[in-house]
């Protein structure tokens, strides 16, 4: 149990930077489809109140994940008609799915405010990695849906830059007209990114209500699907850079609640406060976001070079 | 495969119209409300509600007694002032959705000339108060549109993120320095002296933010279809390359313009404090700076409908607040809110498409 | 075995407004190149995008091989060996050549084998003759090597029908050459080529059938060795056009543009303009020529001031202009004509009113103090529509609304009634019909009678040689050389294109 501060500090980042993860995951699905999505807030929101009351009502925080999943997709197949069918505005779609999920989580979850979820996920110790001096405590002593996350790091990784399936996503997200000509379906491929990338986001959210928090709250994700946005652009559309900004920001969401539980032997931190710990994240995601844009439009590397624009065939 | 399939042989496809047809653009934002109303009644029956109760709950609300007409006006006030702001960013593609915590911070600076300076003559006081208030707003606006103007950076995310940075700036005010000693402990300040509160028409709550909003409305048409630099926003926001053709300054009209809208968003809030709370505390807006989004979007961005839009939704607020005495469920207000929203975007296709039922076959039977 | 690859007939589309084919008629065999010939706005593009799958035709049967198809999208015409290589290339630019090749095909595996494809890729490459590098980023490959890989693309996917649409326009002369070769080795393989054209001497050259049409009608169908260029002027444009032929007057001797030294950086950080020197006459229309990518756009640019040159210098009538802004350079009487009429040089969704204030906005004739004064903007533009011949519905309809051939006529009416000095066209006459085409060139011509000093970026050697009093070729941001009216001859200005430098060429040192 006397682990260094450093080790504890990062163990309580990965578990903060759990539900980013999942969410920014999700969102560079969509986005290297070419499709924005700002609705990740909601989305989340949705899924976390879905995953909420499912475990709820079975007792059982797999039916829990499930329902979250599910609400979280169906919230990206509005988006996706909205932005891919209908070729509205995906900015002003994704603003419209943030507000419609906030008053459906609060709608759906209002009855239930605050009862304790019977089933939350808890750590499980995975056997020998556990062993490894610090990592093992950082990131193997952790609930299934951390471990899940991994694997889905991994998963999306191959399946973006390693397989056919990634190779025409990207095609769609770079130069629709030309993905069009080589015979990929591209509001098919936009669907199915838009769609996928929803239900992980609903994970996201259903992390925080099922493992992190774990109950439920109005507007709980407090600007987390947000900052899974501006990750996505930290991390330059790429899954594994994903997981290390999710991490980052998880642990300066992790340091602030530190900070105040050391009390005197956080030395002059300890009179700064809580308020101000508690804009940290918010602050560093602007900070980050100006210095990695600035950055890489030196580089030029990144941005899918059709995200926000709807295709229409008939169109050039 | 762009079309919809529809039974056999038939598809659903949209047919780019030759021209732009205005009276459909008019007609989306009606049907917009009336689906949406309708589709909140079957979400509402469908979740075990009567949602004719609901939505007569929420009219009575605001039609049924003359104390629901005027908070309907009360709250149109903050909406109105945020909607412009909102409209005028938005027309140069800057989702500025940073509305309200500009409003907050614009509530911030006005309390503090009222707490801090707030003794003497009511119009100065006032004057100041508005001033204060309309600064800080454009200074919140101005800290997302600096890296934008310089490097593109994502206004949107940035915008959001300092909302709840202004938040929980003003609760650290009133749990903390500002927190009024004689206030049993509760997060509020001092109450403003009778010279830093805004004029009330009659008995209502009602105050002179509205005649604010109004000129704000106005001025805002004529600045937007009568000045050079009217005419510099708008072609910017329909296609900044030509704007750069045309030697137009981009960087400088992004500053410019989230100066603007933040500080019409400023005066929303020093409207709020010196005209209804007449305190700083928390929770001082109720996502005014959120519904503005779709105040300004339904109001196509024009001015004069923004007025109109903004007391239809104020009286969807006000109707909620109404629910919720009756403990029925508010949170319908913001599905309402979103469902219009995408009802809208929905519907604008229809400005730029025809939607045409085909039969598949038609090729071949035209042998 | 069938004699035919394709046959099209009487293909009707239409689109809201237009008619854009009419009752065509088409056929291709195995084995030969046949050209689809037709002035700008003839229905080639639209006949062709319907045999690709891109378009549903609303009238009219397609035959593949004999049998009868319904081609509802690419996919459809992809599988029936249908494949286009298209004028703007459908290529993904953050791509290497091999992933642009297998993208969208069954051809793989769900796990990609990159080395396995960029092998065999090589290999199929040297079947064809066609030089491709696998691993290269198409962002790195000039116009020409792109062109390639389209076609090295379709060959992959075993298209057997290959359409080209206007395939030279990119190329230097000797590209082209080089092109048709492959095209022809392709044929004798019994493969079927379509090239779309409008250029009755390349058509002449390398086609065996030719087939016309005409304001998306079908006018025949010749044998390329049977007919001429006559006859081909004639089934093709039914109408005699003349330009002001009567260039009578000279150059005067003053400068009234000079670029000296200027070094330009382009959008990928690499210099698109390398010490360039300049100069441009008053009553002169000097013509750029250059394969399309080699510093045209930087050049305009940057004497607009959109760009920022990165070392050297711009004198307007002797004056030097550093630090430059749009405005500033708009100020001082340069006008570009852009290459992206609707986007650029005037805004869709705003009306003809406002659009013809974009550069007169600040100007004390239409406004006083802050505020614009409508009432004197519509008269103005009123006078602008009038004297321009621009057919619209009225002045407070959008622009976006209005044809190719009337945008480009509010363009030249605006930016000529500000009354520059010089004038920079880039691609004046690119997509327009041959009526607006005559306009436009005609419009040049009369600046250049009242002494203005016209830069013409264009990539049609002819309409070149046929305007310009010198002609400067352009490659790879530098000048190849500067060929006076009477020196213009096609082979020196071919190879100044592929990047052969003219040690005589005069002039370049002329004012250092």
């Amino acid at each position: 149990m006397n682990d260094p501060l450093v080790v504890v500090i990062l163990s309580t980042a990965v578990i903060a930077g759990t539900p980013l993860l999942f969410a920014a995951l999700g969102e560079i699905l969509a986005e290297r489809s070419g499709v924005l999505n700002l609705g990740v807030e909601g989305m989340m929101l949705v899924g976390a109140v879905s995953g909420y009351i499912a475990t709820l009502l079975t007792g059982n925080h797999w039916a829990g994940v499930l329902a979250a999943l599910a609400a979280g997709g169906m919230m990206g197949m509005i988006h996706a008609f909205i932005s891919v069918s209908l070729r509205g505005n995906q900015v002003v779609s994704g603003l419209a799915l943030t507000i419609f999920g906030t008053g459906l989580s609060a709608f759906l979850g209002k009855s239930y405010i605050g009862q304790p979820v019977p089933d939350v996920f808890k750590p499980v110790t995975v056997p020998l990695f556990s062993q490894i001096p610090y990592l093992g405590k950082i990131f193997f002593e952790h609930d299934a849906l951390v471990y899940l996350s991994y694997i889905f790091v991994i998963v999306i990784w191959v399946l973006v830059f390693k397989t056919r399936w990634g190779l025409n996503l990207r095609a769609v997200g770079e130069n629709p007209a030309a993905a069009d000509s080589m015979g990929i379906p591209v509001y098919l491929t936009r669907y199915i990114s838009v769609v996928s990338g929803g239900m992980l986001a609903g994970l996201g959210g259903a992390y925080l209500s099922l493992a992190y928090a774990p109950t439920w709250l109005e507007n709980m994700t407090a600007g987390r699907g947000w900052i899974a946005v501006a990750l996505v652009i930290f991390a330059v559309w790429h899954p594994w850079k994903a997981l290390v900004g999710s991490y980052i920001f998880g642990g300066v969401d992790a340091l602030g609640f530190h900070i105040q539980a050391m009390g005197e032997k956080a030395l002059f931190l300890k009179d700064v406060s809580p308020f101000f710990l508690q804009m940290l994240p918010y602050i560093l995601t602007i900070i980050v976001l100006i210095l990695v844009t600035s950055e890489t439009k030196k580089r030029r590397v990144g941005t899918p070079a059709a995200l926000g624009l709807p295709y229409d065939r008939e169109e050039r | 495969m762009s079309g919809l399939p529809l039974g056999r042989n038939r598809v659903i496809t949209l047919e780019k119209r030759g021209g732009f047809s205005r009276g459909v653009a008019l007609l989306v934002p009606v049907f917009s409300i009336v689906c949406a109303v309708i589709g909140g009644g079957l979400f509402l029956l469908a979740a075990g509600y009567d949602p004719v109760e609901i939505y007569l709950t929420m009219l009575s609300g605001v039609f049924g007694s003359a104390y629901g007409l005027s908070e309907t006006v009360v709250k149109t006030i903050p909406l109105l002032l945020c909607g412009l702001a909102v409209s005028v960013a938005f027309r140069m593609q800057l989702w500025n959705i940073g509305a309200e915590g500009q409003l907050y911070m614009g509530a911030v600076a006005a309390s503090w000339v009222a707490l801090f300076h707030g003794e003497g003559s009511p119009v100065v006081v006032i004057a100041l108060m508005l001033l204060a208030g309309a600064a800080a707003g454009a200074l919140w606006g101005l800290i997302p549109a600096i890296p934008r103007a310089l490097f593109k950076v994502n206004e949107t995310i940035t915008t959001l993120m300092l909302n709840y940075v202004a938040i929980l700036f003003s609760d650290y005010l009133v749990y903390g320095p500002w927190k009024d000693p004689k206030g049993m402990n509760f997060p509020l300040s001092a109450v403003f002296p009778d010279s830093a509160i805004l004029p009330h028409f009659g008995d209502t709550r009602i105050h002179l933010g509205l005649v604010f909003g109004l000129i704000a409305a106005v001025l805002l048409y004529i600045v937007l279809w009568h000045t050079k630099w009217g005419y510099e926003v708008r072609v910017i926001g329909e296609s900044p390359v030509a704007a750069r053709y045309a030697g137009m300054n981009i960087a400088r009209n992004i500053l410019l313009v989230m100066a603007l809208s933040g500080g019409l968003a400023g005066i929303a809030g020093m409207a709020e404090v010196s005209g209804i709370t007449q305190r700083l505390q928390p929770n001082l807006s109720s996502g005014y700076g959120y519904t503005a989004i779709i105040v300004a979007w339904l109001g196509r961005l024009n001015p004069f409908a923004i007025i109109g839009v903004s007391f239809l939704m104020a009286g969807l607020l006000v109707g909620g607040y109404n629910m919720q005495m009756s403990g029925l469920p508010a949170a319908i207000v913001s599905i309402l809110q979103g469902a219009i929203l995408f009802f809208i975007l929905g519907g604008d296709i229809l400005t730029k498409y025809r939607i045409r039922i085909k039969n598949t076959r038609g090729i071949e039977v035209a042998e | 075995m069938t004699t035919t690859l394709v046959k099209m007939v009487s293909i009707t589309k239409r689109f809201p407004g237009v008619t854009a084919n009419s009752g065509i008629n088409f056929e291709l065999r195995p084995g030969e190149i046949h050209a689809l010939l037709g002035e700008n706005g003839a229905g080639k593009s639209t006949l062709m995008n319907i045999l690709t799958g891109l378009y549903m035709p609303d009238e009219g049967e397609i035959y593949i091989r004999g049998a009868r198809v319904k081609l509802t999208s690419p996919r459809d015409a992809i599988e029936a060996g249908i494949g286009m290589v298209h004028q703007h290339f459908r290529l993904v630019q953050t791509f290497s050549v091999a992933e642009n090749v297998i993208m969208g095909s069954g051809d793989q595996g769900f796990f990609l084998n990159m080395q396995e494809v960029e092998d065999k890729l090589a290999r199929f490459s040297g079947e064809y003759g066609i030089n491709v590098m696998p691993g290269s980023k198409i962002w790195q490959l000039s116009v020409g090597e792109q062109q390639r890989v389209e076609i090295v693309k379709m060959l992959y996917r075993g298209t057997d029908i290959m359409i080209l649409d206007e395939p030279t326009a990119v190329l230097t002369p000797q590209e082209s050459r080089e092109l048709f070769a492959t095209l022809r080795r392709m044929a004798d393989m019994g493969k079927g080529i379509i090239v779309i054209s409008h250029k009755i001497q390349e058509v002449l050259e390398n086609a065996d059938r030719i087939t016309v049409l005409r304001d998306g009608r079908y006018v025949d169908t010749f044998s390329g060795k049977d007919t001429d260029s006559r006859k081909l002027t004639m089934a093709m444009v039914d109408r005699d056009i003349s330009y002001g032929q009567n260039i009578s007057s000279k150059p005067k001797d003053d400068f009234i543009l000079c670029l000296k030294g200027l070094t330009v950086l382009g959008d990928r950080g690499q210099k698109a303009l390398k010490s360039l020197d300049l100069n441009l006459r008053k009553g002169e229309i000097l013509g750029i020529a250059g394969v399309a990518g080699n510093g045209q756009k930087e050049l305009a640019e940057v004497i607009a001031g959109l760009r920022e040159e990165a070392a050297g210098e711009i004198e307007v009538r002797g004056e030097r202009f550093t630090g430059r802004s749009a405005r500033r350079m708009i100020d001082a009487g340069i006008s570009l004509i852009p290459e992206d009429r609707l986007g650029t040089g005037l805004v869709g969704s705003l009306n003809i009113l406002e659009n013809s204030i974009l550069k007169k906005y600040r100007s004390g004739d239409i406004s006083t103090g802050w505020f614009i004064s409508w009432k004197r903007v519509r008269e103005y533009a009123h006078r602008l529509v009038e004297k321009f011949d621009v057919k619209t519905t009225g002045v407070e309809a959008p622009v976006r609304l209005l044809s190719g051939g009337n945008l480009q006529k509010l363009l030249l009416a605006r930016e000529i009634s500000n009354d520059p000095d010089v004038i920079v066209a880039v691609y004046p006459v690119r997509g327009l019909d041959v009526g607006a085409i005559e306009f436009v060139r005609n419009t040049l011509l009369r600046q250049r009678e009242n002494g203005k000093g016209i830069i013409l970026i264009s990539e049609e050697l002819e309409e070149l040689f046929m305007l310009s009093d010198r002609v400067a070729v352009m490659h790879e941001g530098e000048i190849m050389g500067i060929l006076d009216r009477e020196e213009i001859d096609l082979e020196r200005v071919g190879r100044m294109m592929a990047g052969e430098r003219e040690e005589g060429s005069h002039e370049r040192t002329a004012v250092r």
